[in-house]
């Protein structure tokens, strides 16, 4: 059975939560400090400009452009592969998912690292072998060019678009949770500054902000792990001590068990913080993500493109190890961040900010620096703050590149000009592609205020792993892979990835939410009932105020859930027209990868396809030893 | 380009390159298959075995806990085991094959 009340872990995932940030109007910044976290921010966007200013003057040719002169090295590599992974999702939505339902938000974490055995294993390396800048080119190697580029492409576009939607409304939310900067203001400036690293700085850019990204977000989660973790000797046991018998945690956790806790004792409530079931009701729906997640990365196509930026395979493989240290000892930490905002903060004044749990990282850097009313507090958050901040531009920075890639590098240059075209003209189709790409997004992003846009993330991941990766799989191991499996495969894998959530419980359905606010009216009135008879006896004054609170809050919630009814209006069904949800599962992976690999197997046999049969030789050997591999640019 | 100075086909064809790569995919798949049903233990523990995985085992650490932190632990120990075996063979044998390449199938 699913809880209807729990926000659930794709609102979590995306940051953004229509009506997440009512309370935070103003910010969690305290207003006397805005200057403060205005000057980190400045700090923060002039490094990042410098990089750029830097790198604008070496991109000339299309190798710098997409792939940084393949000049990247390894270790490099490794920071910017973390540095476009971890997004603000990662860092702010994991550790709230922690704070606030424990064990399962912990449990989340470990996929995304499980993640990249499958690009280091299959991925990677052969990858960087037979490619060159995009995904389409590893398809087109044997396949039909202009079929395999304009599948490549199309999906490419897709997912990045997807991704790139669910980023930029999480980051305009979040900015605005943090510091109180208007939405529209701060999606405009989370664009302008993309669309500046990518459009003169080109890969170069992109990367050195993702480096930079990478090492501020590592420096930021020790430095808050350390100040949580100092006071417990660094003992494990001892720090999990502390969580399990904290009150507030004990709290939070009642109160998502709801019946069952009355017969709990304090110190069962709290051990249950660090048992599975808070979260995730349906162990289906988890394995269905993990394997979206496990096969969705590889072929996502921002990060497959990272390994076209290093001179040879065995740079892709350390970079891939980097990353996979980097990414791995992130989320290890993300344990410590979200358990002590449970114990420093609690889940009350986390959800308080943001429903999501989004805000429990920079509240605790708040805390562990003084409090809100100290400078080094304020300076903590606002630190943390502009990290989010850098991690967003960093992951649209990537995502917008490979999109443009795709629509300048395979349809333009690919297809319409049929690979005749000059560096120049090719670094300018480039940029053209990435101001295209970059508006649309940013207009996306205005136009999608408010909406609910939590599902995109993993759709993003679903569409890669259903569509992309049993492509570039089965191209690279299977001999009679060829067009006809690589059009049927990525059409029917993305879109039933796409169709499956539509009809799937992310979307809005009038009548459940109807149901849901209906109830929460009804409990908020009883409760309300029982406190007014309390009130009518207590005689004590602090406790008639206490009580006074307590029915103000209960009124407050009962016109929030009534402003959702009104807003449903005379709305019966969800977008596609349905009154329920016709499949169970959130996450599409479990039915779409299956379909997408079958669906590449069936294209394949029933088409025949000479050309791909006749190079499979040459690309075997190519993927496998590197002969004849793109060489770096020598600078 | 050296592209057309070199017979893929015999290449491919190599007993040399055979072996080479029926022994690297062999052991790739191996690795792969293992992370796979590894990462996947820990939803269908914590969905089906609840029980097992609030055991306590050391102070309020329990099962679940310990097996989530082995997951990290398990897949750094899968990497560090790729790399090691990729540095020490597979990167040799491909050297050996990139010089020979030009020669393989050159004589026909």
């Amino acid at each position: 059975m699913r809880r209807a009340s729990t926000p659930g872990l794709l609102v979590c995932v995306s940051l953004a939560l229509p009506g997440t940030a009512v309370e935070a109007a103003t910010g969690a910044v305290v207003e006397r400090y805005k200057w403060l976290t205005l000057a980190v921010f400045g700090a923060v966007i002039a490094l990042t400009m410098f990089v750029t200013y830097v790198a604008a003057k070496r991109v000339k040719s299309a190798s710098q452009f997409y792939a940084a002169g393949r000049s990247v090295s390894g270790v490099q590599n490794g920071w910017a592969i973390a540095g476009d992974y971890l997004s603000a999702a990662s860092f702010l939505g994991v550790s709230g998912l922690i704070s606030l339902y424990g064990f399962d938000g912990f449990m989340y974490s470990v996929g995304w690292l499980t993640a990249y055995i499958t690009v280091l294993l299959v991925i990677a390396e052969p990858c960087r072998n037979i490619g060159k800048y995009t995904l389409g080119d590893i398809l087109a190697f044997r396949n039909d060019p202009k079929a395999a580029k304009t599948m490549a492409a199309t999906s490419t576009i897709v997912v990045s678009i997807l991704y790139l939607t669910a980023q930029m409304v999480g980051g305009g939310v979040l900015v605005k949770t943090l510091v109180g900067i208007e939405y529209e203001v701060s999606l405009v400036a989370v664009g302008a500054l993309m669309l500046a690293y990518v459009l003169f700085g080109g890969m170069i850019a992109t990367t050195w902000v993702q480096i930079i990204k990478a090492a501020l977000l590592v420096i930021a989660s020790l430095l808050l792990v350390t100040l949580t973790w100092a006071p417990y000797g660094f003992s494990l046991p001892g720090f999990l001590e502390a969580v399990v018998s904290d009150q507030k945690v004990q709290a939070r956790v009642a109160s998502l068990i709801g019946d069952q806790a009355t017969n709990m004792t304090p110190d069962q409530l709290g051990q249950r913080f660090l048992e599975p079931g808070l979260l995730f009701t349906d162990p289906v729906d988890q394995i269905s993500l993990g394997m979206a997640l496990v096969l969705g990365t590889a072929g996502m196509p921002h990060i497959l493109m990272r390994f076209f930026t290093v001179p040879t395979a065995r740079d892709a493989r350390v970079s891939v190890l980097w990353a996979m240290a980097i990414i791995g000892g992130f989320y290890v930490l993300t344990l410590f961040l979200g358990s002590g905002a449970a114990i420093n903060i609690g889940a009350t004044k986390i959800i308080a900010m943001d429903e999501g749990g989004n805000m429990a990282g920079p509240l605790l850097a708040q805390y562990l620096g003084g409090g809100p009313d100290s400078m080094l507090g304020n300076f903590l958050l606002a630190f943390v703050a502009a990290v989010a901040f850098a991690t967003i531009v960093a992951v649209v920075a990537g995502l917008l590149l490979a999109a443009a890639s795709a629509m300048s590098h395979d349809i333009w240059v690919g297809i319409v000009k049929r690979e005749h075209a000059t560096q120049l003209e090719e670094v300018r189709a480039a940029r053209i592609s990435t101001i295209i790409v970059g508006s649309v997004a940013i207009i996306i992003g205005i136009v999608a205020k408010g909406q609910n846009v939590a599902h995109l993330v993993a759709l993003a991941f679903a569409v890669a792993a259903s569509s992309n990766l049993p492509c570039i799989l089965l191209t690279l191991y299977w001999k009679r892979c060829n067009t006809g499996g690589i059009v049927l495969g990525m059409t029917v894998g993305a879109i039933s990835a796409i169709a499956l959530v539509l009809v799937s419980p992310n979307m809005t359905y009038p009548l459940a939410v109807r149901a849901t606010n209906e109830r929460a009216i009804q409990i908020a009135t009883e409760t309300i009932d029982k406190i007014g008879a309390e009130r009518a006896t207590a005689t004590d004054a602090t406790v008639q105020a206490t009580l006074d609170k307590a029915i103000a809050a209960q009124e407050k919630a009962k016109a929030a859930a009534r402003d959702v009814i009104a807003k449903l209006g005379d709305d019966r069904t969800s977008m596609v027209g349905l009154e329920e949800p016709l499949f169970d599962l959130r996450n599409p992976g479990l039915i779409s990868i299956p379909l997408g690999f079958l669906c590449v197997l069936l294209g394949s046999l029933l088409y025949r396809d000479r050309r791909a049969e006749e190079l499979w030789s040459e690309l075997y050997v190519r993927q496998n030893t590197g002969i004849a591999a793109e060489a770096a640019v020598a600078r | 380009m050296a592209k057309p100075t070199i017979n893929w086909a015999a290449i491919n064809a190599d007993p040399t390159f055979q072996d080479f790569q029926t022994r690297k995919s062999t052991f790739l798949w191996r690795l792969m298959i293992f992370s796979v049903i590894y990462y996947l233990l820990l939803p269908v523990g914590a969905g089906y075995f609840p029980e097992l995985f609030a055991k306590r085992i050391w102070g309020p650490i329990n099962v679940g806990l310990l097996f989530a932190l082995s997951q990290f632990v398990a897949v750094w120990a899968v990497a560090a085991v790729y790399a090691r075996r990729a540095n020490r063979d597979f990167d040799a044998m491909t050297t050996e094959l990139l010089k020979r390449a030009p020669l393989i199938g050159a004589g026909k």
